[in-house]
């Protein structure tokens, strides 16, 4: 009776269980458990929550000797400034955009291919030495991931203008070039998250039941046949899941590299500016923080819906992985 | 029973050669070759003579091999082991507070007899998706807290990471609850459950989470570009930042010894980067599976 009580309300089943305290050690407890989450919400208070509230100098002529909420409201000119006429406002939520969306469909497509490969020879022990070699760039860190970058990129001796030489075309300056930048940056994050991403998808793929191959080869169905139509359909719900979720946060820009792979080169920014870098830029250069802060603003507001949007349709097709 | 054979037979057999196989391994092996090639190139850079890089570029093979830039290195060690020190306080401290504070939170949110639960886990939850950006961020750890070139700046802002929160409370959450409630009879308080059973039964959850935390903050530096400008603080990353960026700064750190020498530049700045990054990187590869593991939790909600 009691199995069939708990099979029933799953959900009741904390860290006591059926087991109910007397009251007054549930006063006991509570205390205690308050006390336990003290450390963490005063942290997420000091550094998540106060800053929610500075959001407001996105609407006041920001002035450091007068502080947040000393400085003088000009209501919606930071953003008739940044997003009218002559602002780039656009052209950084732009960025923003096409930069996650170009990472979240080349991610996928790469990590997807890694993990059916690696899935191919997966009991083999040289697949455990090529998923390791893949994972690797995970560990470095952006810094390093730039100067990586430098040592191909650079007119003088990096490894493509040399490979371009070969080849008999005249080398090219890079770091002059902004038509390049996005393949360059799609190339290295894919290169740098391949490896991370794929590990997903080849759990997903290890956790489909060997009974359908099975009975797929004894129908007859070939290896190409197999993934068709048994790993690729057990596979969309998952791949439509991580897809969502990162688009939900397709408004937040990846600062590290981007001002690493970037740097302060205004030659690259008409390709590159994202907001994070243009916000990051004007903190530290005493740039307008009027107008940081409205491009933050927007950053936060849209990406609050968007998430909400994204969680929503997560939920729909898979809750166990929603956010919430 | 023959089946049952079968398939363990076909698990053990070798797989015949085709074809098609010796492709998947070719492919995979480029693959796996093209992500490591910029750490052979960088390491190649740093034991080549730099009169030679500068004339003929990088290669993947060392040209004219010689360990002067390590000696060089070695021989004025005072920042790079300074930014050594940093990284390591940070690292350490960030770790180990970042685990405890994030794992009580975690059992407090796991707690059935915890009324309060649902606020508080909204408390936690609403950060994942709504934040107040940079700008007011700076402003108040740099001038409400008044943490400028101040080692706490390095530590403290990035610390709770709401995600890692919610799977400490997940693995709670999923406990032998007959455990606790033994240990409650037997009188064991909330401090002594968590610290006692909850703890060490989810040791493996910590060890991920601990090293996501370690990886995290041995590669930050945007804090360090934010909040600190004494070179005394700067962290591994945040040196090597300012050595790539600048090379004056390479020469200041050795000013003392070489005013009149020529330094040498690119294969310089590369043995810079196999010191500054490589011994971490070396770890962090035979640690790989921890970090599997952290991907693969699959649902962390609650």
């Amino acid at each position: 009776m009691a199995i069939a009580v708990e099979a029933k309300r799953p959900e009741k089943r904390g860290l006591l269980g059926r087991f109910t305290l007397g009251r007054r050690d549930k006063v006991i407890t509570t205390t205690n458990v308050l006390l336990m989450c003290l450390p963490a919400v005063a942290m997420l208070i000091v550094f998540n929550y106060l800053p929610m509230f500075g959001l407001v100098i996105a609407f006041k002529d920001y002035r450091f000797a007068k502080g947040i909420f000393g400085s003088e409201w000009v209501g919606l000119n930071n953003f008739r400034f940044i997003f009218g006429g002559a602002g780039s406002g656009w052209r950084l939520v732009w960025h923003t955009v096409f930069y996650n969306l170009i990472f979240i469909f080349s991610g996928m497509v790469g990590s997807l291919a890694l993990a059916f490969l690696i899935n191919e020879v997966h009991t083999t022990r040289a697949s455990r030495v090529y998923q390791a070699m893949a994972f690797l760039p995970h560990f470095v860190s952006w810094v390093v991931v730039g100067i990586f970058a430098n040592g191909f990129l650079r007119f003088d001796g990096g490894i493509v203008n040399k490979f371009l030489i070969l080849l008999g075309i005249e080398p090219l300056y890079f770091y002059q070039r902004p038509e390049y930048w996005p393949y360059i940056l799609a190339a290295v994050n894919l290169w740098k998250g391949v490896g991370f991403g794929s590990i997903t998808y080849m759990a997903g793929m290890l956790g489909i039941d060997d009974e359908f191959y099975e009975a797929a080869q004894i129908d007859g169905a070939n290896r190409w046949q197999q993934i068709r139509y048994i790993t690729v359909p057990l596979l969309i719900p998952l791949i439509i899941t991580v897809t969502l979720l990162s688009l939900g946060g397709i408004f937040r820009g990846n600062l590290e590299m981007f001002q690493m792979m970037i740097g302060n080169n205004p030659l690259l920014y008409s390709t590159t500016d994202i907001i994070d870098t243009f916000v990051f830029r004007s903190l530290l250069t005493l740039g307008s923080l009027g107008l940081a802060s409205a491009a933050g603003f927007f950053q936060s507001v849209v990406g609050l819906v968007m998430i909400l949007a994204t969680n929503w349709l997560v939920r729909t097709v898979n809750k166990e992985r929603a956010l919430y | 029973m023959a089946q049952a054979q079968a398939v363990v037979r076909s698990v053990r057999r070798r797989k015949p050669f085709s074809v098609g196989r010796a492709l998947i391994h070719i492919g995979l092996a480029v693959v796996g070759f093209l992500c490591i090639m910029p750490m052979l190139l960088v390491i190649s850079t740093s034991l080549s003579d730099d009169l030679l890089v500068a004339r003929n570029g990088l290669s993947l093979l060392p040209q004219g091999f010689t360990t002067y830039t390590y000696d060089f290195i070695l021989s004025s060690p005072a920042q790079l082991l300074r930014s050594y020190g940093v990284t390591l306080i940070v690292t350490a401290s960030g770790t180990a507070g970042g685990v405890l504070v994030s794992a009580l939170m975690g059992y407090a949110l796991a707690h059935r007899e915890f009324k309060l639960r649902g606020v508080f886990v909204f408390i936690v939850v609403f950060t994942m998706l709504f934040n107040g950006g940079m700008v007011p961020t700076y402003l108040i750890v740099r001038g409400t807290l008044g943490l400028h070139d101040n080692i706490l700046a390095l530590i403290l802002p990035t610390m709770i990471i709401p995600w890692y929160i919610m799977m400490f409370r997940t693995q709670f959450s999923s406990l032998p609850h007959e455990i606790m409630e033994s240990a409650k009879i037997d009188g064991a308080g909330e401090w002594r459950m968590f610290f006692q059973i909850a703890m060490p039964l989810s040791r493996p959850w910590l060890a991920t989470i601990g090293l996501m935390y370690i990886l995290k903050y041995w590669n930050e530096w945007i804090p360090a570009m934010m909040y600190i400008e004494d070179p005394k603080l700067f962290p591994l990353q945040y040196l090597l930042q300012a050595i790539v960026r600048n090379a004056q700064f390479l020469r200041s750190m050795a000013q003392a010894m070489t005013t009149q020498v020529k330094l040498p530049g690119l294969s310089l700045q590369m043995a810079m980067v196999v010191v500054a990054a490589g011994p971490a990187m070396f770890v962090f590869m035979f640690l790989q599976k921890y970090f599997v593991r952290g991907l693969t939790a699959g649902a962390v909600k609650g």
